[in-house]
Order: structure tokens, then C-alpha cells, then sequence
């Protein structure tokens, strides 16, 4: 016997967590699943509250009990949140297609509801508002100009000029300056599943930023690990849209990831959608089919990695994309797609009542107030010059004073002196 | 006694050059108030007041004329506390508003305020707890940085002054931001730094490539917009970026900040394709302390939100005149924010008395006067809280059809360019004009120039001329840089005669910089900050001066001291320069790494070969040579051994 209730229920919250304000109106479906006394809970949060709210601690007990009830394969991840970190590292018009191909990934991740506030974008240029660009605050990743990546809500945290080398390890291994906003750092702790996504122009072994610098492939290898050993990811999903990709992820060494890359060594990964009204290619032929494969998924869908490997054959992409799977510990095959494109949320509710209202205190302060005069001409003509330090006399000044003792002295002697005190 | 006689002249002369001595050695700038200000007491004769000629052409015409606003607000406010709020006394209040104004280059220019008012303290250790309408990111920064005042915009394009008149809130191209804190705070440089930070996060913007390279302290250019006595510019931070690229990501953050966000209201309209397909782009968040009512015995913190658009309908509509709000924002209006005390749309409709330039539809009978910019305008208003504002189809779409395409724009009296002259990487001429329109009266202004400290200023070439005659500035501030860790900062107030051009001139040798400082993309070159001209122009009619009055939220940005003049501050364009640049590219290296290595491997290797080798005397000790030559001086022949 089975009874099927789908809950929807709809919210509006107003949480800070820190500077970032964020109203999000969070849709979350709760399945409940009851058939022989066995409780399945899935919890599908197309929106999110931040982390702070969630007592990990308390949920994951919860969800060991549950899961001991062999609760399937929904909790078998492990994870807590999601987040992911997509990074354009091209700069200027002809790159657009490195552009549009991060921003699809961006659309994607956002659509299956990971939000801003777990999403560090790292774009090298401003392709949406160049003067190149005939629609301006758009960026198609088809001709037929259906599909704006770009949207009406993008929220970009490291751009232009930001996203070097530094920065983007610094973000990967949290060591970022003290005074850093929350939105330009990677939160993340042991629970967390990490999507990490790179286009750009790359070789055997290195990927360009901003036609500028570079960063190996083992010091990403070495990045990872640091992030594994400071316990900043659960698992991790690497993906590359980069010439020569499969070099990228040959050096990893860390447990928990998983790779895919848009090419082998020695292979190009090539572009799509030539378009004649921007004059350049608008995506790379593998991002373009991700992102084909990417609309298929809503966020209850059962589609794992497998699907993933699959997407792109060499017939569409010309190059052939890889993947490695050695350092992951689970089978692809059990691995959600949302597992890492979308996001999972659990939330604790609790019962008692908080007392928001403080009384404010009113301020016993009455005298009267004025503007202020916005160019006082006269007071800026009048205003006083800084007082000098005093400092001692310079050798001029004193060689002088000596001249005029010594003439005088040699003019009209000491003997004199009694006329003048 | 003849001596006795002498002596006096003597002691005068000393004392003289004594006192010279210490005249010289404490003055440090020039302060020569010469060019005293005669403008100030010229009042303008037009003394009539608003509401005077208001209430008779009330009278003449059957229009209706807008009231006096108080009534207006205090109205919607005793109706509101019914229907919205249960509380008895909302300590905050929100407006929204909307101007339009048809440009005589057949551009539009929209703009569009939103203003917070919030009867609170952040200060004084006060926890903040509760926030209503005013955004909690914006007060929590206001009080852990101990903020007095902030006001940052972000500019996509130039504003064209001589084309469009003067902007209700100017602004320079790419990002400005320019804060005054609190005089408790101890350490203001680090405070910057860290503020910078955290609204580069606010404003997915780079502010946070402020830093002492591009921050300045004028010492006469920022006053405080709001109540404030203090002027102690060591709390003034200023600083621009102006290569900042401004697209969505900008715009929704800004738009997150609205009370209604751009669900309800007037920000429905803003919608970035359309926002962003435009010739001139401006947003900007003031944050200033105002007073709350008329008598200024309290205050309330401010959050004036603007944005401002201006659109080339007349290219893009195949040269036909005519645009609605759907055509301008792709948006009809449907209805207010609900949270907002008022929400109102202002058309400039001053050189259309009659009609006979454009049609206005739907028609209202509502009309407003305001002195704006030194001038009276007339304006259609739709209020948004009326119902009867959207008829019976229950939207809004404004629809202006041009008649005829004739009109003269009044012509702004103050102007600015500024361009680079010069040829070369070595040196340069930066050229600023300063442009006085008036027939007959001259007025002060005060140039701000803040300049990086890679292209270096020859202060002494600095010349000011107007009508060929040179024009001696009766205020000179000057700080000047050092290499890497702060720009130029000039500041000069200098009085433009009536009817003329002020040409400032200043020499610059750029600097080489170290490799690693090249950006990116180095052969695009380098941005040089707008000046900022903070004038007092003479006004066509009396100002209001009355800065607690209701007033609509365009005309009450800048307080007005006196009647007789306006308050206008003017950009000017940002300067693009190039610097020697070396040639990054990789062919350029593999040919100097060839060669360097081909020169020290084959020429110390020819060296090795070519070189005749000789056996060296062992040359004396240094002592022995010391003597020698103390030997030689005294007459001594010969040399010790």
C-alpha cells in the first residue's frame, strides 16, 4: 500500500548571511513516500536558505536513522550543499563563445537550483555590454537567438581584471584577504559537492588566463589537495572545455573527484554556431551539447554520470571527450546529475517563538540641523593655510645673522653696546 | 653721536629681513583672495515664488494645478495606516518616481528615484535590528563602517551635456565612489579599504581595485549633501574607477535593493535589454542623513536610489518622433508598489504649453512646477496611486507623437571637455576647457583633477587662460603624487568670465611601469578619471531655498543655499592614454631569449679566442701609493719602490 503526497510549499525568506541579503521565494516539494512503514523523505529544493540556518549535525543523525531504513539512493551521496565555481578565463570579443559556454553552465546550475550566493562566476570579459555586441545585456548560446544565457538576474562575482591566477586558487583554497565579501568566496566544508567548470585556451598541461598567465595542471592537481586536506569538498566534478583537456586532470591525485574534459591530449576542441550578425562562433562544440543534455534535467531526475560521459560523441564534438572516474569512490552509475548540478537543501524546523521586537530607544537628541553649503567660495578662498612645524633655522639664515653681528661688531666694537641697551 | 644715530636704521633692517625670513618659510600654497567673490552679491531680480505664478495660471487655464505636495503626502498618509499598516506610526517611508524628459536631439531621457526614509540611528553602538523597507546589507554597512555619508554610481557612456542640457544627477563614466565617515572612526584609510571590499560584493562590481593608487582627499570639491556640520576633509574618501563596465550584473543587485524589488512599481520597467540599449546608462545609491520634517530638529537616514537613461528612439524608430513607455522599457505600468507612500511619473512638457510641439497620451489634467537647474519646468504628472490613472484597460502606456521637429534647447551655461594633446610616449599635454555661456555674469568653479601617478605632471607648466589673458586661480590646491602609492590631486577655483573659454593646461611625462603592472590587455591603454567641476551657476529664476519643503525627489537632490544661484557639479570626459608599452607577444621573447643567449655564449667565446694574453707587473700596495703621491705633491722626485 502506497500513499503518495506531494507537498508545495511556497515561502518567502528573508535571511542574512552577513552582507548578502537574499529574498528568495523557495519552492520545495516534499515527497512523502509511505509504504510499509518505511518513510522515504526527499527533499527537492529548487531554491535554498543559507547554510546557516541548517544544523548539519542534527539533520545528518537524522538522516542515518532514515537511511539505516534503507532510504535509497538519495541520501547515499552524503552531501549537505552544493556549489560550484565557473570560470571564463578569455579576454576579448573573438573568446565570446568562452563566454556564453560558462554562462550555460551558470543558467543550468542556477535553473536546478543552486543560487548566486553558491555560485562563485569568474568572467575576463564583458561580452553582454561590449560595444560590439548589437543586443546589448544578452548573450545567445544559439542562432536562433532563443536562449538568453546571459538572463535578467546574472550576478557575476570576479570579472575582468579579477580573474587571475591567484585569485582563482585563492578561491578554490579559501585563503583570500579577511575583508573579502562573502559572494567572492567558496563556503564550503566536508559536506559539500563542488562543481568546477573551465574554458578557456589551453595546451598540453596549462590553461591560459587572460592571454596573460597560465596555471599548470599540477598546480591544480596541488590546489585540489589542499582543498582535500582543509576538508572543503565532499566530492568534487571537474569539467574542462579546453584544447588538449584531458592533460588537465592527468596530474590529480586527490580522493573524491571526478573528471571530464572536452578533448584528448594532442586534440582540439573545436567551436559551434558561427554567427554572421556578431561575426564570431557562439559555444564550443561541447559545452554546446552539455548544455543540450543539461535541458533535459529537472531537478527530480534520475540521470547519473553514465549520461554525462556520453554526452558529446566524437561525430558531434570532431575531438573525443574523456573522463576519470579511478579517484571517485562511488560507481558513476549511482551518481545523480543534480548531485552536482543542482542543489539539496535540508532544513530543520524549529517550534519555538523568537521575540524580533527589541524596543528602540528613542534618541534624546534636539538641536537643530543644517546642510552644509556646497562650495563656500569664500571660506575656501579664506580658509587658513596649515600651520608649519617649527623647524630650526638653515644654514643661510644663520650665516647671514653672522655677517650682520660681524659687521657690526667690526664697525663699532663691543665698547659701543652701552648706547644702544 | 653719530654712531648712536646709526645704529636704528640698522635694527630695522634687521627686523625687516627677519620677518621676511618667517613669511617665506610658513607659506606653503598660494592663497590670494583677490578675485573675491562678486558673484555672491548679485541677487537675481526674478524673485517670483513658485506658488505665486502656479496659482494664476491656475486660475487663467482650466488644468488643474498639483498643490502644495504636503498635503498631497499627508493625505495618502492618514489613508494608508488603514488599509496597510497596523502599526500605529511607520517610522519609515518609501517613494518612487519617474521623469521623463523629451530631449531635443529626439533622445529620451528617463529617470528614474527611488527614496527610502528611515527615522533611525546606526550610530553610537545602536544594534540595528529590524529593517522594513530600508535594505539590511546597506544599514549594516552604514554602521559597522561608521558611514556619514555614501554615494557611488556606475556610468555606461558619456553624458553630452551641450546635446541632452544638464543631468538631474550627474555622473562620470565607469564607477564613482565617494564616502564621508563618521569622526570617530580612528584609522579612515583602512576603513576605505575594507568598505570598497564589501560593496565590490554589494555590487558585483571591482571596487575593490580602489586602493591609495587612485584614492584622493579634495580638500574643497565633496561637500556633505546631507545635514552635517563637520567638513573636515581627512573623513572625505573619493575615488573613480572609470574603465568599470557596467551590464545586469550590476543592475540586479541595485534592483535587489528596492523594497518592491522588480516585482511591483515603477522597477518593473527595468529590464537590462532594454536598459542597456541605450546611449547613456547611470545608477546610484546616495546614502546621506536628512532632515525629517521642517523644523530640523531630527533626522533620518536617506537611501535615494537613481537611475537615469538616456534612449536614441530617434535612430532606432527609422526617424519617426513618437515613443511610449512599451517602445522605451518593452513594460506597460499596471500598478504602484504597494509600500510606497507615493509613486508618481513626471513629463517634462515645459516647451509644449499649447500642444503644439507633441501629443500626450493618455491626457492628464494634473501639472506640477519645479525649479530645477536654475530653471522653472512644467511638468505632467500621473500619479500611480490613483486608480483612475490606468482607466478602464488597467495599464499605463505613455505615447508622446512629436509634431514638429523645430525647438531650441536652452543652452546649459557651464560646459566641459577635456582631451590629450602631444604626440609620442614620452611626454603629453592634458587640456581642459571650461565653457561660460552666460551673457554677462561669471561665476566660480572649482576643478578637481585627480591624476595616477604613472603619468607624471609638470606643475610648473600649469597655465589657466581665458580670453587670452591668464587667469589667476584664487585657490590652489596641489598634492602630488609618488610612485605606487598615490595619484595627483589638483584643485583650483578659478572664476570663468562671463561669455568665455577657460583653457587649463598641464604638461606630463609618462612613466614606465614594471612588467608585472601591465594589465592584460596593455595596448588598449590607460584610463585617466573624469574631473569634477563643482560650480555655483547663476539661475534664470529664484531658486527654492527652503530644503525641508516636499518637493519632487529630481529637484531635491543638491540643498540651494541662496536664490539667486544653483548648485551644479559637471564631468568631464575620462582621458584614454597610452603608455610605452614592450611587446608581450611570444615571438618577441623567443627572439630576445635568442639572442641574449647567442650574444653571451658566441661573444665570450670570440673574447676567449681573439684575446692576447701579457704577464702584469704586481702593482704597490695602496699605502705606498698614498705617499707616493703625498711625495710628489711636496716637491719629492721619484717614487718609492
Amino acid at each position: 500500500m502506497k500513499t503518495h503526497v506531494l507537498f508545495n510549499l511556497f515561502a518567502t525568506f528573508l535571511l542574512a548571511d552577513g552582507l548578502n541579503i537574499e529574498v528568495s521565494v523557495f519552492d520545495f516539494s516534499l515527497q512523502l513516500q509511505i509504504s510499509h512503514r518505511f518513510v522515504f523523505l526527499i527533499l527537492n529544493f529548487t531554491r535554498n536558505v543559507a547554510p546557516l540556518l541548517i544544523n548539519t549535525q542534527l539533520f545528518t543523525r537524522f538522516l542515518s536513522r532514515i537511511s539505516q531504513d534503507s532510504a535509497g539512493q538519495f541520501f547515499s551521496s552524503g552531501h549537505t550543499n552544493n556549489w560550484a565555481v565557473l570560470v571564463c578565463t578569455s579576454r576579448f570579443w573573438f573568446n565570446y563563445r568562452h563566454v556564453a559556454n560558462t554562462l550555460s553552465v551558470y543558467r543550468s546550475v542556477k535553473r536546478l537550483g543552486i543560487p548566486d550566493s553558491h555560485i562563485v562566476l569568474m568572467l575576463a570579459d564583458d561580452m553582454a555590454c561590449n560595444h560590439r555586441n548589437p543586443k546589448p545585456a544578452t548573450v545567445f548560446s544559439h542562432k536562433n537567438m532563443e536562449l538568453n544565457v546571459y538572463g535578467d538576474d546574472v550576478e557575476v562575482d570576479y570579472r575582468g581584471y579579477e580573474v587571475t591566477v591567484e585569485n582563482f586558487l585563492r578561491v578554490l583554497t579559501g585563503r583570500l584577504p579577511p575583508s573579502t565579501p562573502r559572494s567572492k568566496r567558496l563556503l564550503s566544508d566536508d559536506r559539500s559537492n563542488i562543481l568546477i567548470y573551465l574554458t578557456g585556451h589551453g595546451g598540453n598541461g596549462f590553461l591560459k588566463f587572460q592571454d596573460s598567465e597560465e596555471i599548470s595542471n599540477v598546480e591544480l592537481a596541488d590546489a585540489f589537495e589542499q582543498m582535500w586536506q582543509k576538508r572543503r569538498y565532499n566530492e568534487l566534478l571537474f569539467i574542462i572545455d579546453t584544447c588538449q583537456g584531458a592533460s588537465m586532470y592527468e596530474r590529480f591525485y586527490s580522493p573524491n573527484l571526478m573528471a571530464l574534459a572536452s578533448s584528448q591530449v594532442g586534440e582540439d576542441s573545436l567551436s559551434h554556431q558561427p554567427d554572421l550578425a556578431i561575426g564570431v562562433h557562439l559555444m564550443d562544440r561541447y559545452t554546446f551539447y552539455l548544455l543540450e543534455f543539461l535541458e533535459d534535467i529537472h531537478p527530480a531526475s534520475k540521470a547519473n554520470m553514465n549520461d554525462l560521459f556520453k554526452v558529446c560523441p566524437k561525430s558531434q564534438c570532431v575531438s573525443t571527450p574523456g573522463h576519470r572516474t579511478d579517484l571517485f569512490l562511488r560507481d558513476p552509475g549511482s551518481v545523480l546529475i543534480t548531485d552536482f548540478f543542482g542543489s539539496v537543501r535540508k532544513v530543520e524546523i524549529t517550534t519555538e517563538a523568537i521575540d524580533l521586537t527589541d524596543p528602540i530607544k528613542e534618541v534624546e537628541e534636539r538641536y537643530m540641523h543644517s546642510y552644509v553649503d556646497q562650495l563656500p567660495v569664500s571660506e575656501i578662498i579664506h580658509q587658513k593655510p596649515k600651520q608649519k612645524d617649527w623647524h630650526p633655522p638653515d644654514g643661510f639664515i644663520l650665516g647671514l645673522w653672522t655677517l650682520i653681528l660681524l659687521v657690526f661688531f667690526q664697525t663699532y666694537g663691543v665698547k659701543h653696546l652701552r648706547h644702544i641697551f | 653721536m653719530a654712531a648712536h644715530r646709526c645704529c636704528f636704521p640698522v635694527w630695522l633692517f634687521i627686523l625687516c629681513s627677519f620677518s621676511l625670513f618667517i613669511i617665506a618659510g610658513s607659506q606653503e600654497t598660494t592663497v590670494a583672495p583677490e578675485q573675491h567673490a562678486s558673484v555672491l552679491d548679485n541677487p537675481q531680480t526674478a524673485a517670483e515664488t513658485a506658488e505665486q505664478t502656479a496659482g494664476e495660471s491656475g486660475g487663467v487655464e482650466e488644468r488643474r494645478w498639483e498643490g502644495t505636495e504636503v498635503r498631497d503626502a499627508a493625505a495618502q498618509k492618514q489613508a494608508e495606516p488603514a488599509v496597510l499598516q497596523p502599526t500605529p506610526q511607520p517610522k519609515d517611508d518609501f517613494q518612487e518616481e519617474l521623469v521623463v524628459r523629451p530631449l531635443h536631439s529626439g533622445d529620451i531621457y528617463a529617470s528614474f528615484q527611488f527614496r527610502t526614509l528611515w527615522e533611525t540611528d546606526f550610530m553610537r553602538g545602536n544594534k540595528v535590528s529590524h529593517y522594513r523597507l530600508f535594505p539590511k546589507s546597506l544599514g549594516q554597512v552604514i554602521s559597522k563602517f561608521s558611514v556619514r555619508e555614501l554615494h557611488i554610481s556606475f556610468t555606461q557612456g558619456y553624458w553630452r551635456t551641450m546635446q541632452w542640457g544638464q543631468p538631474y544627477l550627474p555622473s562620470p563614466p565607469g564607477a564613482e565612489l565617494w564616502v564621508w565617515f563618521q569622526d570617530s572612526v580612528t584609522d579612515v584609510d583602512a576603513t576605505w579599504k575594507e568598505l570598497t571590499n564589501v560593496l565590490s560584493g554589494i555590487f558585483c562590481a571591482s571596487l575593490n581595485f580602489i586602493d591609495s593608487t587612485n584614492t584622493v582627499q579634495p580638500s574643497a570639491s565633496f561637500k556633505p549633501l546631507g545635514i552635517g556640520n563637520v567638513t573636515d576633509h581627512r573623513f572625505l574618501r573619493y575615488a573613480t574607477l572609470p574603465r568599470e563596465i557596467v551590464c545586469t550584473e550590476n543592475l540586479t543587485p541595485w534592483k535587489k535593493l528596492l523594497p518592491c524589488g522588480s516585482k511591483a512599481g515603477l522597477a518593473v520597467l527595468l529590464k537590462s535589454e532594454k536598459l542597456f540599449h541605450s546611449s547613456f546608462h547611470s545608477q546610484a545609491v546616495h546614502i546621506r542623513p536628512v532632515c525629517q520634517d521642517w523644523q530640523c530638529k531630527t533626522t533620518s537616514w536617506e537611501l535615494r536610489q537613481t537611475l537615469n537613461v538616456v534612449f536614441d528612439l530617434h535612430n532606432s524608430g527609422q526617424g519617426k518622433r513618437e515613443w511610449s513607455l512599451f517602445k522605451m522599457f518593452s513594460r506597460t505600468l499596471t500598478e504602484a508598489c504597494p509600500l510606497a507612500s507615493s509613486s508618481k511619473i513626471y513629463i517634462d512638457i515645459t516647451d509644449n504649453p499649447e500642444g503644439e510641439q507633441f501629443e500626450l497620451s493618455p491626457a492628464t489634467s494634473l501639472l506640477s512646477q519645479a525649479m530645477v537647474l536654475g530653471d522653472r519646468r512644467t511638468f505632467s504628472v500621473y500619479d500611480l496611486t490613483q486608480q483612475d490613472t490606468f482607466g478602464s484597460v488597467r495599464s499605463l502606456n505613455l505615447l508622446i507623437r512629436w509634431k514638429s521637429t523645430e525647438g531650441d534647447m536652452l543652452r546649459p551655461l557651464l560646459h566641459a571637455e577635456r582631451y590629450v594633446a602631444g604626440y609620442g610616449l614620452q611626454t603629453g599635454e592634458i587640456h581642459t576647457l571650461m565653457y561660460n555661456h552666460h551673457p554677462y555674469r561669471s561665476f566660480p568653479v572649482l576643478l578637481l583633477d585627480s591624476v595616477p601617478w604613472y603619468l607624471r605632471l609638470y606643475i610648473h607648466t600649469l597655465t589657466v587662460t581665458s580670453k587670452g589673458k591668464d587667469n589667476k586661480p584664487s585657490y590652489i590646491h596641489y598634492q602630488p603624487s609618488k610612485d605606487r602609492v598615490r595619484p595627483h590631486l589638483l584643485e583650483m577655483l578659478v572664476q570663468l568670465p562671463p561669455n568665455s573659454v577657460t583653457e587649463v593646461t598641464v604638461q606630463f611625462e609618462r612613466a614606465l611601469l614594471k612588467w608585472t603592472e601591465y594589465t592584460p590587455d596593455p595596448n588598449h591603454g590607460f584610463y585617466v578619471g573624469s574631473s569634477v567641476i563643482s560650480s555655483l551657476v547663476p539661475s534664470t529664476v529664484a531658486m527654492d531655498t527652503n530644503s525641508t519643503r516636499e518637493r519632487p525627489l529630481f529637484s531635491s537632490f543638491f540643498p540651494c543655499k541662496e536664490e539667486s544661484s544653483y548648485f551644479v557639479r559637471v564631468y568631464t570626459e575620462p582621458l584614454l592614454v597610452n603608455l610605452p608599452t614592450p611587446d608581450f607577444s611570444m615571438p618577441y621573447n623567443v627572439i630576445c631569449l635568442t639572442c641574449t643567449v647567442v650574444a653571451v655564449g658566441y661573444g665570450s667565446l670570440y673574447n676567449l679566442l681573439t684575446r692576447s694574453f701579457q704577464i702584469e707587473e704586481p702593482s704597490p700596495g695602496l699605502a705606498k701609493r698614498i705617499a707616493n703621491v703625498i711625495r710628489k705633491m711636496r716637491g719629492f722626485p721619484g717614487t718609492m719602490g
